[in-house]
């Protein structure tokens, strides 16, 4: 494997690098304010792929298209075109269309719903072009350039799963951009099961037994959720049964007739997914039983864990660029596309591009001035990556 | 069909136009290189550190570094005490102090005072207004404004406006938007300008002109700026020297009864006065400028009163300095 590591090479051109970049500053800023102020909740980002592929064409981007998935890719050709690299970032966003999605700049920061996860990242592919071309760097791989849709909850990934099982493209390896945080080493993936528990009134005919039975879906929520937590504690250091939101009723004194209880399960370890799972069928089972309510588990997302090691070239390299910028390195599993492209044994990493804070709520916030370090890292890395041939 | 009706009819058949119109940028840039213009963008600002970094980043990455369209953006402000021009100037924007330009001829406290000076100040030949507090900017509000400029020379002045009639079975819905523009103007220019009613928007704050325009008209400092513009115009030129361009949503703060009242009364004294500079009013009383309004607090009501007064500036044409910098 003939390649050349940042320690070879010069640490003064990372650092002039990122100093050159500056001069891109308001069209990747105005990127990041468009990119952010379209809606884009997942299962609905059309408009957000018309953003981007409007972006690529003004760059002269090539094959340009959107796939059935609605993902959007455009491909900046090699000097050889050997190799093909994959940048992509997801479209989607967890926040509704009728949310307010106003960005707001100030000095040094911007803030508005989605901004770290993952509008700075949309913003990053649709700026990447110009940041190339900026600095005059022409890889000899094809980089493909993808934005996938579908990342949250329902959605499992299925933008990127449906690119990487029909594309015409065989990646050599990749890298996942997010928007926060900085800093972030990661390449593994954990084993995950996300999904829902329904509690439900049976139907009854019996007023008096319909209402009996309603009160007591607060209380069987209540009981599963105490279950949870014990399954939870029980779990070991490295698997968490991670309770994300309940919903249930609508006023104050009507009692409801279903409940719900969204989870998620984590791990390294595939098995023991597999194993928390199986007892949260068991315990579903036994509320079941119970008269007057139903009560079901339905499993919507699932990733196999996947994990390229500390000692893999990228990982190391990733790691050194970091250093290089004066960026501290921590090691951070994801559970977003990264999966999908280990699963497949491709050998990528997941980089974030700035520091922020309050990521999914609606007072989050990226700051600025590191992003700068954020594309430094971003650009070493593909250069490194077109420069050598990697395994998984 | 009245002869009125037909010349709006027909206005708004060949000045209106639509953003999307306007979509390439390329020609747009490349006409007006041929033309020879060149576009000086102005944000008014009295604190804005909200809403005017966002305006800057978006205007000056699509408008000067995408595509040259505008050749300089500044922001002139009445003397914010927030950041305002700290974050204005962060991302790129010249700004200046309104007090310091032309300090010879004071400084007077109002939006128009800004609008004003920045035709001494900026470059040119072109400019286009926009206001800072526009939550939704988009690069259109200040291209697809300018660009009726420069396809039609004959063109001197184009309006935004934001919320289209829209039929709705047999119902049209009114312009929206603007409450002081359907209570108040349209009513009154229906009175005694019908031609300016085709204006949608005639109080919007982005518009743009032509500087030999601009450079000879008269500016009130305050509320009345606009609409004085829009009469002033229409007298000399007529309603085809304008032109209005649907930008489609403008999102805003929204403002409060009161201080839509303090508006009115600034625009109704600009309309009075413009109204006896054309002879159209006789023997009208002195205007005064004490506005009153009142609240109540349980069961006593207080009177609370306010001077408004629509000072104005001259047209900057006349000032000695203007001729000298700008070589007119």
């Amino acid at each position: 494997m003939a390649r050349k590591t940042i320690k070879q090479g010069s640490h003064t051109t990372l650092l002039a690098q990122r100093e050159a970049l500056r001069s891109l500053r308001e069209i990747l800023f105005a990127n990041v304010v468009m990119a952010g102020e379209i809606p884009a909740p997942t299962g609905y980002e059309r408009r957000i792929t018309r953003f981007l592929s409007d972006r690529f064409t003004e760059c002269g981007l090539d094959n340009i298209s959107l796939d059935q998935a609605g993902n959007v890719a455009g491909v900046i050709s090699g000097r050889t075109g050997r190799r093909n690299l994959l940048v992509a970032a997801h479209v989607d966003k967890i926040w509704a269309e009728s949310e307010d999605h106003t960005v707001s700049v100030g000095v040094g920061e911007m803030g508005g719903r989605g901004l770290a996860d993952n509008s700075l990242g949309v913003a990053v592919l649709a700026t990447l072009p110009l940041i190339l071309d900026e600095l005059g760097i022409a890889l000899d791989a094809n980089l493909i350039l993808l934005g996938t849709t579908r990342s949250f909850g329902r959605g499992d990934l299925r933008g990127m799963r449906f690119f990487l099982e029909n594309s015409a493209w065989e990646i050599d390896s990749a890298l996942c951009l997010e928007g926060i945080e900085l800093g972030r080493l990661s390449f593994s993936s954990l084993g995950m099961a996300r999904g829902e528990i329904v509690v439900e009134v049976s139907r009854l005919h019996d007023e008096d037994a319909l209402n009996e039975a309603a009160s007591g879906v607060i209380a069987t929520l209540s009981e599963l959720i105490e279950a949870m937590l014990e399954i939870n504690r029980r779990g070991g250091p490295d698997t968490r049964l991670l309770i994300g939101s309940i919903e249930s009723g609508s006023g104050y004194s009507v009692p409801p007739r279903q409940g719900l209880v969204r989870f998620e399960i984590r791990s390294l370890d595939a098995g023991h997914v597999a194993e928390v799972e199986e007892e949260l069928v068991q315990l579903v089972e036994r509320f079941s039983g119970r008269e007057g309510t139903s009560v079901g588990i339905e499993i919507i997302a699932r990733r196999r864990p996947g994990n390229l090691g500390l000692e893999h070239p990228l990982v190391r390299e990733a790691g050194e660029i970091l250093a290089v910028l004066g960026v501290e390195s921590r090691i951070e599993p994801s559970v977003s596309e990264l999966a999908a492209l280990l699963d497949r044994r491709i050998p990528s990493l997941t980089l974030g591009l700035t520091k922020g804070e309050n990521r999914h709520s609606p007072e989050e916030s990226i700051l600025l001035d590191p992003i700068f370090d954020g594309l430094a890292q971003l650009v070493a890395m593909l250069q490194f990556m077109d420069g050598g041939d990697f395994t998984f | 069909m009245s002869e009125t009706d037909e010349r709006i009819a027909r206005w708004l058949e060949t000045n209106t136009f639509h953003h999307s119109e306007f979509w390439d940028m390329q020609e747009l840039v490349r006409a007006k290189q041929e033309a020879g213009l060149t576009i000086s963008l102005c944000i008014p600002t009295l604190n804005e550190e909200n809403t005017i970094g966002k305006e800057i980043i978006v205007f000056k990455s699509e408008l000067m570094d995408r595509y040259p369209l505008i050749d300089e953006i500044a922001v002139i402000d009445s003397g914010s005490t927030d950041r305002t021009l700290e974050i204005a100037a962060s991302y790129g924007a010249d700004t200046y102090l309104s007090a310091d330009i032309l300090p010879g001829h004071g400084f007077k406290s109002g939006k128009g005072e800004n609008l004003w000076k920045a035709i001494y100040q900026l470059r040119g030949d072109i400019i286009c207004y926009v206001d800072a507090d526009i939550k939704n900017i988009h690069a259109k509000f200040a291209s697809a404004l300018v660009a009726p400029l420069i396809y039609r020379p004959e063109i001197q002045y184009v309006k935004a406006f934001y919320d289209r009639p829209l039929a709705v079975s047999d119902e049209v819905r009114p312009s929206g938007g603007g409450r002081v523009t359907e209570i108040l103007v349209r009513p009154l220019f229906s009175m005694f300008f019908p031609e300016l009613t085709a204006l949608i928007q005639p109080l919007s704050g982005e518009y743009a002109v032509r500087r030999e325009v601009l450079e000879r008209l008269p500016f009130p400092i305050g509320y009345g700026v606009e609409t004085s513009h829009l009469i002033d115009l229409y007298q000399s030129s007529g309603l085809d020297a304008f032109a209005q361009t649907d930008l489609d949503k403008r999102v805003h703060r929204n403002q409060s009864t009161t201080d839509l009242g303090k508006m009115s009364f600034g625009i109704l004294q600009s309309f009075l006065h413009r109204l006896e500079t054309y002879g159209m009013a006789k023997d009208l009383p002195e205007l005064h400028g004490l506005f009153r309004q009142f609240r109540a607090e349980g069961r006593r009501y207080e009177q609370v009163t306010r001077e408004i007064l629509e000072e104005e500036r001259p047209p900057m044409i006349t000032l000695p300095e203007y001729r000298e910098r700008h070589g007119r």
